[in-house]
């Protein structure tokens, strides 16, 4: 039969009269709408749930887990913080604990959490859309793809959008914004936490308005052509300046500097002695005066030894000039009112001999031979325009020039920041976490005309800072505040009077943390007063002998008067105690020698204390806790018996565990303790 | 006639994508050729390391291709591979100088073990291998990690840093490494939160090991427990039969 004939034949079979006609058409009209029903029969989840319930048959466990399945399209609906997940109509067993043993998605039951997921939903902190129900959408895969399921390795992001305090839990979120807050980041670009307050920096870039006086424009130079050169710890980022642009911000940078001493010290300045022997025992000084307990010098090894709270000084030699460096160790807040450095009163002799020392400490292949030539008027004016391009003063107090304001652009939601609205760099994944983590690395990789500097982190560093900028969400601002923690306001305290005068000098705070404020190198001293006996107190600001035989990090010699320790004495007994204690510190506490012997055998045998402390030099070993030898002159009887219960309460964070002691033993044992007297302290004379 | 000729075509067709994708898959295989040939795989350093899910291990894994002599073989091919999305950048390469491979492991998304498996062709054509354990932090993994650091590391960790003296020698009664699973893995969770809880005389052991039931709360405590689980060595294996094998 031919083709037409056929044609003909079908068309008589379908539109052969009127009910034929309107049967084909109902048909045809019919098998579209089967199409629905057809595609939501095979949508992704059924076919899930379906695996699923295969998984669990035969498990021991199957009814229990059978008994929790409820099939069809499952949605955790919280209106207050916009969510609508409907992630649990695959993830079947997030909350099956007896599931640990499947490792497969979407099977694999949540990890715990401190928050529940009725509570809380999903994509608050994984990202990914809540309300999707075909695997492909909930996820992402394709590239361009506005939410993501967020990776891993910067989940902790998601706590940080209500988590403002740290937390435990959250090493890299933690690491994240302090670095953040180290590297200046917030100085040039504006961050704002979700209850509105203004992230700041806790570095503290150094004023450059007497910079001439501290150091030489060959330094300025080859400082900026390459910070991390000079000290691999320095924070300062390379901005990969031209030689042209070095040569001219350094001269701008001499020119606008103005001397930071209306006359010049009365002292003259030490010449330091080439000799070895001055230089070893400045050496010597500089370990007797505890100054790597702060600054850090890199060994032979080429490791850094020593802390950083102040700047690195391998290399100080090089840098600064020795007229400076001498004013600067008789007393610091000269130069620089602000800095953390103590002022050590330090004797002439004492400063020739670290001058000596730390100007020995030079680098010839970092500064270079030549001497610069005299900077032009021009060089100064472009090195000017240069610094302000630069936003220099962002960080750095400059004569003249002003802080910048939203110098760079505003990262308050850079973690909700639309890819649509990103221009990705050749080679980057289309994604947002690695733009950050690209612009981070290598800023000029967007562009030679950026600004932004480039910072040598290694790839753990990085993904702290992401995780940290991923957390700063437009969402996170419009959660309830009620679900916010906010961060600890700092506190303001500042002692008043001599004493106040006197801790502002020897900068306690640097390392002390005291009623809320202070640094967290050394311990808390909020109720020292209540703790110490004053006798011991006197004697040990005088001659700061170590508690901690194993620390590396010590309190220096400050060499105050007899008048001064007792000063200071005077106010951290009266000031410094803790209000909680029942009837008054000094309460005489009675002991016989029958407590005492109990309590040594608590102390011993119960609860072995001499795993961390040292009683009897000649057996005892521990050395997590302080050394107790002498105990009983130093601490009073009713610190001790309160220790003993919840140090916690008294020192928060200390290491001591919290023993909740029976009151018999926690007496037994400050008897025995009372009883460690040690050689008699002499008390300096009151004047 | 006609017929023929779209028979023709199309095996021309065929013919024609069968050798573009055999192409493109040439193509995508390994670009490095080995320069020589060792008989063994060891690991130099990198082994055993843990970091959070889907982060970077700190240390980079370091591998040596030795010949038959055990001296090291330069220039021979290592490749690494790992399962559950976990990666090592570059995934292969050639041994340097020193006859060494080093790579910087990620971890995948999921808590639990990861295993990078190494691989060096020999002569003879055949393939050596070796496999290398490293575990991802979840985040009560990473909680008990950080207790750990701030609480127990003095005593359990043999291993002095600067900041940190270990106190481990100072003990009578030796505190085990948390990562010695021979001896913790056999211990139930439960008798694991005891000691930690009451102190070593819960289980009749010494009283050098104070009790942190009051000064940790139940949480932390499982956060602790969760973290020796995670990083014993031998790995510790749940109890009972696993039925997920796919």
């Amino acid at each position: 039969m031919s083709v037409r004939g056929r044609i003909a034949a079908a068309k008589a079979f379908l539109f052969g009269d009127s009910a034929r006609a309107f049967g084909t058409l109902s048909l045809a009209l019919l098998a579209p709408l089967t199409v629905v029903p057809a595609r939501d029969y095979f949508r992704d989840w059924r076919g899930i749930q379906k695996q699923y319930l295969q998984l669990i048959h035969g498990r021991n466990d199957a009814p229990a887990l059978a008994r929790h399945f409820q099939g069809g399209v499952q949605q955790i609906w919280l209106p207050e913080i916009g969510v609508v997940d409907r992630c649990t109509t695959c993830h079947v067993g997030l909350k099956e604990s007896t599931l640990t043993d499947v490792r497969t998605q979407p099977f694999r039951p949540h990890p715990p959490v401190p928050h529940s997921l009725t509570e809380f939903g999903c994509v608050l902190c994984h990202r990914g859309q809540g309300t999707a129900t075909s695997v492909a959408d909930a996820h992402n895969s394709s590239s361009s793809w506005e939410e993501p399921i967020l990776p891993a390795r910067y989940l902790e992001s998601g706590c940080g959008q209500c988590h403002i305090q740290p937390l435990t839990g959250t090493p890299k979120l933690n690491q994240g914004r302090e670095l953040l807050a180290r590297y200046g980041c917030v100085r040039c670009h504006t961050m704002r936490a979700p209850d509105g307050t203004k992230r700041t920096g806790t570095d503290e870039p150094p004023s450059l308005e007497h910079i001439a006086d501290k150091t030489s424009r060959e330094w300025i130079a080859a400082w900026l052509r390459d910070p991390q050169a000079y000290a691999g710890s320095a924070t300062m980022p390379n901005f990969q300046l031209k030689d042209d642009e070095i040569r001219d911000i350094a001269a701008f940078l001499i020119a606008q500097s103005q001397p930071y001493r209306s006359q010049k010290a009365s002292e003259p300045a030490p010449v330091p002695s080439q000799d070895d022997a001055v230089i070893q025992q400045g050496a010597s000084l500089y370990g007797e005066s505890f100054c790597a307990s702060c600054h850090a010098v890199q060994n032979a090894a080429g490791l850094l030894v020593g802390g950083n709270l102040g700047p690195e000084l391998t290399r100080v030699g090089s840098k600064v000039k020795i007229d400076w460096l001498a004013d600067w160790l008789r007393n610091p807040a000269i130069y620089d009112p602000n800095s953390a450095m103590p002022h050590y009163r330090f004797d002439a002799k004492q400063i020739g001999l670290l001058v000596t020392f730390l100007s020995s400490k030079t680098d010839s292949d970092f500064t270079g031979t030549a001497k610069a030539a005299a900077a032009e008027p021009k060089q100064i004016e472009r090195g000017r325009i240069l610094v302000i391009e630069r936003g220099c003063a962002s960080c750095h107090a400059i004569n003249g020039l002003k802080a910048p304001e939203d110098f760079a652009p505003e990262l308050t939601e850079v973690g909700s920041r639309p890819l649509s609205r990103i221009l990705f760099a050749p080679g980057v994944p289309n994604t947002l976490p690695d733009y950050i983590a690209a612009r981070i690395r290598d800023p000029r990789s967007f562009g030679d005309t950026l600004k932004m500097p480039r910072f040598s982190l290694p790839q753990p560093q990085v993904d702290a800072i992401v995780t940290a900028l991923l957390a700063q969400t437009a969402r996170a601002e419009t959660l309830p505040a009620s679900m916010r923690i906010p961060e600890r306001k700092p506190s303001d305290y500042r002692p008043a009077g001599r004493a106040g005068k006197l801790m502002d000098e020897m900068r306690c705070f640097s390392c002390h943390i005291i009623n809320g404020r202070g640094g967290t190198m050394a311990p808390e001293l909020t109720y020292e007063g209540t703790s110490v006996q004053r006798a011991w107190l006197v004697n040990f600001l005088k001659n700061p002998n170590t508690l901690r035989p194993a620390l590396i990090r010590r309190m220096p010699r400050f060499n105050v008067t007899d008048a001064e320790a007792n000063t200071l004495a005077d106010y951290i007994m009266t000031a410094w105690q803790t209000p909680d204690f029942e009837g008054d510190a000094s309460d005489d506490l009675r002991f016989t020698a029958a407590d005492v012997q109990s309590g040594r055998e608590l102390f011993y045998n119960k609860y072995a204390c001499q795993s961390c402390h040292i009683i009897d030099q000649s057996k005892d070993k521990g050395y997590v806790g302080p050394t107790l030898t002498q105990v009983g002159s130093r601490l009073t009887a009713p610190w001790i018996l309160h220790w003993l219960r919840n140090a916690q309460t008294l020192r928060p964070g200390s290491l001591e565990p919290v023993w909740n002691m029976k009151d018999a033993d926690a007496r037994s044992i400050t008897a025995f303790l009372m009883a460690q007297k040690g050689a008699p302290v002499k008390e300096a004379a009151r004047k | 006639m006609k017929r023929t000729g779209m028979r023709a075509s199309f095996l021309v067709l065929c013919a024609a994508l069968l050798t573009v994708s055999a192409c493109t898959r040439h193509s995508g295989a390994p670009g490095v050729t080995p320069r020589a040939f060792g008989t063994a795989l060891v690991s130099v350093s990198g082994e055993k390391q843990f970091a959070g899910v889907g982060s970077q291990l700190e240390q980079p894994l370091v591998l040596q291709v030795n010949d038959a002599k055990g001296v090291a073989v330069a220039g021979a091919l290592v490749r690494l591979s790992a399962a559950g999305g976990a990666f090592a950048t570059p995934r292969e390469g050639l041994t340097g100088p020193d006859g060494q491979f080093t790579a910087t492991i990620t971890l995948g998304g999921a808590g639990g073990h990861y295993q990078i498996v190494a691989s060096s062709p020999t002569a003879s054509g055949q393939q050596i291998f070796m496999r290398v354990d490293e575990s991802a932090l979840g985040y009560q993994e990473m909680l008990g990690a950080k207790l750990n650091e701030i609480h127990c590391i003095r005593c359990h960790d043999p291993e002095s840093t600067a900041e940190r003296v270990s106190n481990m020698d100072n003990l009578t009664a030796k505190p085990h490494a948390f990562t010695d699973g021979a001896v913790l893995n056999p211990m139930s969770a439960a008798d694991l939160t005891s000691i930690i809880s009451h102190g070593g005389v819960a289980v009749n052991k010494s009283a050098e090991m104070p009790p942190y039931g009051s000064m940790l709360t139940k949480q932390e405590i499982a956060a602790l427990v969760a973290f020796l689980r995670a990083v014993a060595d031998p790995p510790y294996l749940a109890q009972g039969v696993n039925y997920a094998s796919n």
